[in-house]
Order: structure tokens, then C-alpha cells, then sequence
């Protein structure tokens, strides 16, 4: 036998599958049977643009320790896809282990010769239990979670739970998945050395009460609780899953208990420009709005985005961002539309963006947006990805405080323009450049004004007159400051021991990068760390990196995106900040950032050696 | 760009509505559009069908895209709020305005290059949606804005200022908005108030999708011969079908017709529209009967106009997605907020 590796709580499972087969349901049971027992897991789905037929994989990543990024690597290839037969066994690690479904004979030189094989003939467990085509295909997948169960030391009561949960008041459903399970666990308890496999899952304490769920499930949840009532969307991966979720969400939590009916409206447009636009009537109605989109959405929304920040309209755009450019990889994860996004629009337009980091913060930031749009008027774009968006993430449980009201920012009220209020939709009254304005219908005399694209002046009277031009857009640069300081504030993490070195990263790279500081502060390179959370940046931003000689800016991109904006908004030596970039589409890992950031560290302390001895 | 202000001081003996306002009232900002345009004139029997019909002027809001016709909306309904959206993408807005707040009247206004070019796909799928409205398309068959070029409702060998003859086939509006299921179509001539004020009367009253196509000639780029948009083709080739008098549910009837020459429609809000015949029998329920009449008279050259389609019991979006009965924008934090408690619940089940 070739060595195995041997680790407790601590190893990557992977399943390959073909799309369509039942196989997710199946492999979601897997994991979260691992939870159940204690253990954080972090399972990924890599999935293609396909229905079915196709190669689907899903990954485990089993972390007692709670590293949630990706790990890399597998230890522990469950190979059910002949299609990718030949890279999924070329991906295992030495040592690592392949699960196969040994029904037909295989010859050696499919195999390896630096890995354990551990073959169970499922197809034939499968075929002399069921006859029927799609129950054969379907408890396959159950009869593997329950070989795995007995192979990895997972509490096969846990499962049994979880088909109680799943199936609860379908009993005979309930009965059949528990008999499936048990055929896969039998069969291994009476064939296989079980010390022959050396990964184990042990019960543990560190699950807490965190939940686990998928970021747009999450946002969508936020947009509830924020308020919205008008969701416009047009399908697109890996959004779709957000206004499905809004609509599942409002069916629950927003129909009138008397009547019946809805407290939301929600339209599934013929295209993102109808998304927007609507969502942009909406919010200038006075209805808290919202879009869910990606990157090729966005680019179709950008005249509409120009026009919401222009006349001030609030808009919240959560967009999950896949990676790009043009159609690009619809079904992998990136953060690439920060500048299209950030900048989006003809003439000179600057937008608020936040970088939620995992499902916790797609819940706040979606319904902070809808705050911080109806305050700032202008539009808001929750920025999270494919990975956070379509995975089940653990995260800290969604949180509400019982004190907290809607913001609905500067609205002036019958009332107020009755009793004589001065009203300037465009009159910035207390300097933080943002105006009053009214909703359509509140007065019969007072406070009506007409919204458009074109320059106006404080009044809403249109006008091109150089000077009015630029009285309103200094404004808008002032509301632009004024955003920066009601955003969500970047977060620290200083190093033990002083350092001149620090990285700026944001969104979905956050487990991962948490992972890395452990890393690279063990193999003895200190470096700070600021997480951002919104743009317009922070002044800590500018300030941490100014207590630095280099910062490493870690993203989801080719091009240093976030780099490119940091150098824009603030008066910088561009060598001072170092691009760490990771973009082919896979979520950024631990192991990625450590290795790079180290090789740049190395270089960087080789040269100042050499200035220091010259 | 005019900047003469309007006087705002009202003659003491102006007649006031039921409603306590004045025709003035619903009036706008001077127009800033060429003398003898037509959408000055459809602008003008806006304010007058508000005025008729005791609106509320700061209850209505007024939408528009982009070019001549869009400016529109700043020379009418002045107290009203307004919003020049983009180029072509006003029903969108509108869309998402109207499920805001159901309670107001909303007025679409756009032009033949805004709603048949650009816009022609959001102009369907607002007409789909069933959305309550008023949707007016001033439609001169030509780009005023950038001074002369076709638009997409131009007649086929309709002849431009510079003296060429289009080629394209022409969209019509009346027909596609009663294709994509608006429920109140009509057809008018912006010199024709007598025919157009109750035309809009009765969209405003109309509880669904009421679209209206204007022909309303550009005396700058489109009013000479060859052309078939301008004062005179169609004063010349005008086929009305009908004369409509507008009676709001309240008020009591009392002209009487000879039989036979009467068509009575009872719209869902009691309002009842009088369709004087004239000279054919045609029944504006019948959908396909229509679109017939339509598609023959664009085959005859002929203007039709009138009202074409009526659904006297329409049903709107909010009906389909079943929302409240109060508008969405003043539901507060208890009415839309789940609370921590539910909260609680929903973590519970994701463990």
C-alpha cells in the first residue's frame, strides 16, 4: 500500500458527479452530517452552465479549525463521473484516497500507484435493490453518503436526523433513504479494513450557534428586513437564486394574516434595463427597491445607474458577481466588476459599493443598503460573488436589533412644507451635500419638482449654465465624502509584532486571507491586515496605508481592481502597493495568497538588504 | 430655452372644478417647442381632461423619455411630479412607480422615436403588464431633436425634408398595444381636441393599460408634402370611427341620440364612454375585429382614429401579484419588518 494520509477533522472530500443526477442533494447531506457532529465544514459547489448532463463537482472542505476558504488540494476523490475520470484522479493528493464505484472491473493503469483505493460496487447494491430507473439513480447517491459514513467515521444518526428533518410527515421517504443508507454502510462494515482509511471525522465543540446558509439567501433575507417592497430582477447566474429567494422569503414573512395579500411587489423584467429602471420608479415613490444581477447585468444597466445618481434617486443593485468579461465564465467566482461598477455611467460618476464577506454580511450590507440609499439617495451596490452567493457558508447567526427603525434619509412631509419649510430638491440645507426631496403626491401645492438627467439647479429648474453645473456636482462630491463616513468601516487585524508590512483585502477572500495571516505570521512574516468594506474608502484606509512601507492588495482579479481605485481616490505611490491577484475562476485559497505574499516578501527583503549594504 | 416666466396670478372669475381648481392650475412651464407643434396641442388637451376630469393635479405623475415629446410633460400639470427618464425606458419607471403607490394617476408621455425605435421593447412589455395608466405617444414620425430623421412609425415611401423616401416598413403602435394586450387603445389627431380630450378623459379613467397614439406633426421636419405625418395628409386622410363623449360615473345622463347611431361602454369605475357612430358600424370590444379595421385602414392609407379597443373590465398588475390595498410606500417598519423574534426562527431552521 502507498502511504495514506492520515488527519483528523482536518481534509478536503471532493465529489465528481454529472449534473442532474440527484447527486446535490445527496452530497449536502454529507456535509452537513459533519456539521451536525460539531465539525465546520466548507463545501463548494463547481458546477457548469448546463442542466444536465454535464460534470459537477462538489467540494468538502472539513476544518475543525474553521478555515472556511478553500483549501486546494483533495484528500479524497468520490469519482462517480467516468467523463472526468481521468482528472479527478489526477487531482488527489499522494496519499490520498479514491472512492469508486467498483461494479465493472477497472484495469491498473486507470489507477495510480501513490493512492488508496478503496472500490464499492454501488451499481450493483443499487440494481438488486431497485429496479426502477430513477429510484436506482437516485438512492446510488445515498448508498455512497452511506459508505462514505462508515469510511470516514461520520455518526450515521446525525443522517438519520437529518432524513427525519428533510422528510418530516413523508414516513415511507423516511424509511426508504434509511434503507438505502444502510445498504452503502453494510456493505463496507462486512468488506473493507476501515483502518485502512485514515481520515476520521470526531465529534467537536466548534459548530456554536452559527447557521448555514448561502449568501443570496441571505441577502435576500436583508432585503426583507430592510424594508424593500419592489424587487426587479431578470434571471442570471449566480443571482437568480437571490429574487427566488426574496419571493420564497415574502411568501413566508410579508402577506397580510387577514387578507392575504402581498406587502411586496415583485417583477421578473424582460431584461436588466426594465430591472432597473423599475427598481429607480420605484425608490423615487418613496418604495424601498431592489435589483439582483451580475457583471453582464450591470453593463446593461449602466445608463439607468448614470441616471439614479444624477437626479438621486436611491437604487440597491446586489450584484454576485461571476467571472468576466462578457458572458466569461457565468458559473465561477470572481471580483471583477469593481470598477464597473464603482464608475459605472458616462461623465464623471462615483457610486457606493459594499464588500460583504460572507452570508452574515450579505444579510446587513443588503439591508444597510436600503438604508444608506434612501439616505444618501443615490444608488447602492451590495458586491458579493458566486462563492459567497451559491455556497453554504457557516456564519455567525443573522441579527436584528429589536431598536431598529427605517431610515428613510431626507424626506420632506406634508406637514414640513405646510408649515413653510424651504424646499430645494437639489438645497444642500446642512452641508453634507445631500438634499430633501418628496415623494410624488404628498402636497397639493408645495414641493412638486420634476426629476431628470440634465443639469438643474437647486430647485430642480433645468438648466446648462457652467456655474450651476458645477455647484451641483461639487455637491455631489461632497455626498460622496459624506458616504464614505456612514459606510461600513473597514476592519483591523494588527500582527503580534510590529510591522512594516501590511494587506488590504475585501469580499469573498476573507476566510481564506484569515486563514493565510495565521500562515504567513507562522513562518515568521508579520504583516497587518485592513479588511474593506465599502468604497468611497474610509480615511483609515489611506492612514493604514501610510503606516506601511508595502501593502499587498489581495483580489479576485487581473487587472488589481481595487488597486486601481485605492490609487485613484488617494494621492499614492503606486509601488507602495503590491498586487496579490488570483483569477482563474476557483474561489482564492489560503494557500495561494500565503505563497505568493511570502515569494514578494522574500524579494522585497532581498532588495532593502541590498540598499542597506550599499 | 425660454426663460420668461409664467404669470402665476389667476383671473378672479376662472371657473373652478370639483375639485377646487382652476384650469390653470394644470398648467405647466411656457413651452419651449416650436409655434404650431403638435404636442403643444396634446399638451393642452392633457390640461384640459385633468381639469374635466376634477383630478387632483398633485395626484397625478407625469413620465417621459426622451426628445420633443418628452419634454412634454414640463409645459402641463405643473404641481404634479414629474421624471424625464432615458431614452426609450420610461415604462420601466413608470412600472415600478405604479407598484409604489397605486393611488396615483400615472401619465405616460412619449414619442414615436422614445416608444417604436428605442423603447419599442419596453413599450411592449409595459402594454403585457397590464399597468394602470395613460400612456400617450405624440407620434410625428420623425427625430425632432436631431433634426429630421425618420423614426420607426414613418410610412413606408414617406417622403423626409431633405427628399428622401423611406424604405422601412412602419411600426404601428395601435396595433402592437392591442397585440400585446393593453386594454384601452385609441388613435387621435393632435388638431383634433374635440376627438382627443375625451379620448384622454376616458384613458385616465381606465383602470389597466390605456395606451393612445397622437399624431401630432412636427412643423419643423415633417409637415410638408410627401410626408404622411403632416396637418395636412392627415386632415385629408382622417377615418374616425367613432366620437366618444366621456361621462364620469357621477354625473347624470342627459343627451339623448337617435337609436342605432349609440354605442354605450360601462368602464369598471362606473364611468360610461358614448361612442357616437360615424358612418360604419364598428364595435370597439372587438379585439380582432380591431386589429382588422387597423391593418385595412394602414392598407387604404387611412388615418383610423378613435377609439379602437376597449376592455370595460380590464385587470391590472397589482391585481395579478395580489398586493395590499394600502400603497407600498407607506407601509411602515411593523407592516414590513419580520422582527428579531422571526429571526430567531429562520436561524433555528438553518443549523
Amino acid at each position: 500500500m502507498p502511504q495514506a494520509i492520515a488527519a483528523v477533522n482536518d481534509f478536503v472530500v471532493k465529489f465528481a458527479n454529472v449534473n442532474g443526477s440527484g447527486s446535490a442533494s445527496a452530497n449536502e447531506l454529507f456535509a452537513r452530517s459533519i456539521l451536525r457532529m460539531g465539525v465546520p465544514v466548507s463545501p463548494r459547489n463547481i458546477f457548469p452552465s448546463n442542466i444536465q448532463g454535464l460534470p459537477t463537482w462538489y467540494e468538502v472542505r472539513v476544518t475543525e479549525k474553521g478555515h472556511l476558504g478553500r483549501r486546494g488540494g483533495v484528500d479524497m476523490m468520490v469519482a462517480m463521473n467516468p467523463q472526468t475520470w481521468a482528472e479527478d484522479v489526477k487531482e488527489i493528493e499522494p496519499g490520498g484516497y479514491l472512492f469508486y464505484d467498483s461494479t465493472k472491473p477497472m484495469p491498473s493503469s486507470m489507477f495510480r500507484e501513490d493512492i488508496n483505493v478503496i472500490g464499492v460496487p454501488l451499481t450493483a447494491i443499487t440494481n438488486a435493490t431497485y429496479s426502477d430507473a430513477r429510484q436506482r439513480q437516485l438512492f446510488k447517491n445515498i448508498i455512497y453518503v452511506g459508505a462514505l459514513s462508515v469510511l470516514l467515521g461520520i455518526d450515521d444518526n446525525e443522517i438519520k436526523r437529518l432524513f427525519g428533518e428533510q422528510f418530516k410527515g413523508k414516513e415511507k421517504l423516511l424509511d426508504s433513504n434509511v434503507k438505502a443508507l444502510n445498504l452503502g454502510r453494510d456493505w463496507v462494515k462486512q468488506h473493507i479494513d476501515l483502518a485502512s482509511v485514515k481520515l476520521k471525522v470526531r465529534r467537536a465543540d466548534n459548530v456554536g450557534d452559527r447557521i448555514f446558509v448561502e449568501g443570496n439567501n441571505a441577502a435576500a433575507l436583508g432585503a426583507v428586513y430592510g424594508g424593500a417592497t419592489v424587487c426587479a430582477w431578470y434571471p442570471i447566474t449566480p443571482s437568480s437564486s437571490l429574487a427566488e429567494a426574496f419571493q420564497a422569503h415574502c411568501k413566508r414573512l410579508r402577506h397580510d394574516t387577514e387578507t392575504g395579500k402581498a406587502k411586496y411587489a415583485i417583477v421578473q423584467a424582460e431584461d436588466e434595463l426594465a430591472s432597473i429602471g423599475i427598481v429607480i420608479g420605484a425608490a423615487w415613490n418613496g418604495s424601498r427597491s431592489f435589483t439582483s444581477t451580475s457583471g453582464p447585468g450591470i453593463s446593461l444597466m449602466t445608463e439607468f445607474i448614470g441616471l439614479a445618481s444624477f437626479a438621486e434617486v436611491p437604487a440597491v443593485i446586489v450584484n454576485v458577481q461571476r467571472g468576466g468579461p462578457s458572458t466569461g465564465m457565468p458559473t465561477r467566482t470572481q471580483q471583477s466588476d469593481l470598477l464597473s461598477c464603482a464608475y459605472a455611467s458616462n461623465g464623471d460618476t462615483k457610486h457606493v459599493l459594499l464588500f460583504p464577506e460572507d452570508p452574515g454580511e450579505c444579510f446587513d450590507f443588503t439591508a444597510d443598503a436600503l438604508d444608506l440609499a434612501d439616505r444618501l439617495q443615490t444608488p447602492v451596490f451590495v458586491m458579493t460573488d458566486l462563492d459567497i452567493g451559491m455556497n453554504h457558508r457557516l456564519s455567525k447567526p443573522f441579527h436584528w436589533d429589536e431598536q431598529r427603525v427605517i431610515d428613510r434619509g431626507k424626506v420632506m412631509t406634508a406637514a414640513e412644507l405646510e408649515a413653510g419649510e424651504t424646499f430645494g430638491r437639489y438645497l444642500d440645507v446642512d452641508g453634507d451635500g445631500i438634499p430633501f426631496r418628496t415623494y410624488p403626491g404628498t402636497h397639493p401645492t408645495k414641493g412638486a419638482y420634476f426629476t431628470r438627467g440634465t443639469t438643474k439647479d437647486e430647485y430642480a429648474r433645468y438648466s446648462e449654465e457652467g456655474a450651476v453645473y458645477v455647484r451641483n456636482m461639487e455637491r455631489l462630491q461632497k455626498k460622496f465624502v459624506t458616504a464614505a463616513k456612514i459606510a461600513p468601516q473597514p476592519v483591523r487585524y494588527s500582527s503580534p509584532k510590529p510591522t512594516r508590512y501590511g494587506v488590504i483585502y475585501f469580499g469573498s477572500t476573507s476566510p481564506s486571507m484569515a486563514e493565510s495571516l495565521e500562515q504567513l505570521e507562522a513562518g515568521g512574516n508579520h504583516v497587518n491586515a485592513l479588511r474593506v468594506r465599502a468604497f468611497p474608502f474610509a480615511q483609515s484606509v489611506e492612514d493604514f496605508i501610510h503606516e506601511h512601507d508595502r501593502v499587498f492588495v489581495v483580489e479576485q482579479n487581473r487587472d488589481a481592481q481595487l488597486r486601481t481605485m485605492l490609487l485613484s481616490e488617494f494621492v499614492l505611490d503606486g509601488r507602495k502597493l503590491v498586487p496579490v491577484l488570483h483569477y482563474d475562476g476557483t474561489p482564492i485559497t489560503a494557500r495561494f495568497i500565503t505563497a505568493d505574499i511570502a515569494k514578494k516578501l522574500g524579494q522585497l527583503k532581498v532588495v532593502s538588504f541590498e540598499k542597506a549594504a550599499s | 430655452m425660454t426663460y420668461i416666466a409664467k404669470p402665476r396670478l389667476h383671473h378672479p372669475s376662472l371657473v373652478k372644478n370639483k375639485a377646487g381648481y382652476t384650469r390653470r392650475d394644470y398648467e405647466g412651464a411656457v413651452s419651449t417647442l416650436c409655434a404650431g407643434c403638435g404636442h403643444d396641442s396634446i399638451s393642452a388637451a392633457i390640461i384640459q381632461a385633468s381639469y374635466e376630469l376634477d383630478v387632483l393635479p398633485h395626484q397625478i405623475a407625469k413620465l417621459s423619455g426622451i426628445g420633443c415629446s418628452s419634454k412634454a410633460p414640463t409645459y402641463f400639470l405643473g404641481a404634479s411630479h414629474g421624471f424625464n427618464t432615458v431614452h426609450g425606458r420610461m415604462p420601466s419607471v413608470m412600472t415600478g412607480a405604479n407598484l409604489a403607490n397605486k393611488n396615483l394617476v400615472y401619465m405616460g408621455v412619449s414619442g414615436d422615436g422614445d416608444s417604436a425605435s428605442i423603447g419599442l421593447g419596453q413599450f411592449a412589455h409595459i402594454m403585457r403588464r397590464g399597468i394602470n395608466m395613460t400612456y400617450i405617444v405624440m407620434n410625428n414620425g420623425v427625430y425632432g431633436l436631431t433634426k429630421g430623421q425618420f423614426s420607426a412609425t414613418a410610412d413606408k415611401g414617406s417622403i423626409s425634408k431633405k427628399g428622401v423616401a423611406n424604405s422601412d416598413e412602419p411600426i404601428d403602435l395601435v396595433s402592437l398595444a392591442i397585440l400585446m394586450g393593453a386594454t384601452f387603445v385609441g388613435r387621435s389627431f393632435s388638431g383634433d381636441k374635440h376627438q382627443l380630450v375625451p379620448l384622454i378623459k376616458a384613458a385616465m379613467a381606465h383602470k389597466g393599460a390605456a395606451f393612445l397614439d397622437v399624431i401630432s406633426p412636427c412643423v419643423a421636419f415633417n409637415n410638408h408634402p410627401g410626408s404622411t405625418k403632416s396637418y395636412d395628409y392627415v386632415r385629408e386622410h382622417n377615418e374616425a370611427l367613432n366620437r366618444i363623449d366621456f361621462i364620469e360615473s357621477r354625473e347624470e345622463i342627459t343627451a339623448s341620440y337617435d337609436p342605432g347611431t349609440l354605442t354605450t361602454v360601462r368602464q369598471h369605475d362606473g364611468s360610461l364612454l358614448r361612442l357616437r357612430k360615424l358612418g360604419e358600424d364598428y364595435d370597439p370590444s372587438d379585439k380582432v375585429a380591431a386589429m382588422k379595421r387597423v391593418q385595412e385602414g394602414m392598407q387604404e392609407g387611412e388615418v383610423v382614429t378613435g377609439l379602437l379597443y376597449v376592455d370595460p373590465s380590464p385587470k391590472d398588475l397589482h391585481h395579478h401579484l395580489n398586493t395590499v390595498d394600502a400603497a407600498l410606500n407607506t407601509l411602515g417598519d411593523a407592516e414590513l419588518c419580520p422582527g428579531p423574534e422571526a429571526l430567531d426562527r429562520i436561524n433555528a431552521s438553518l443549523r
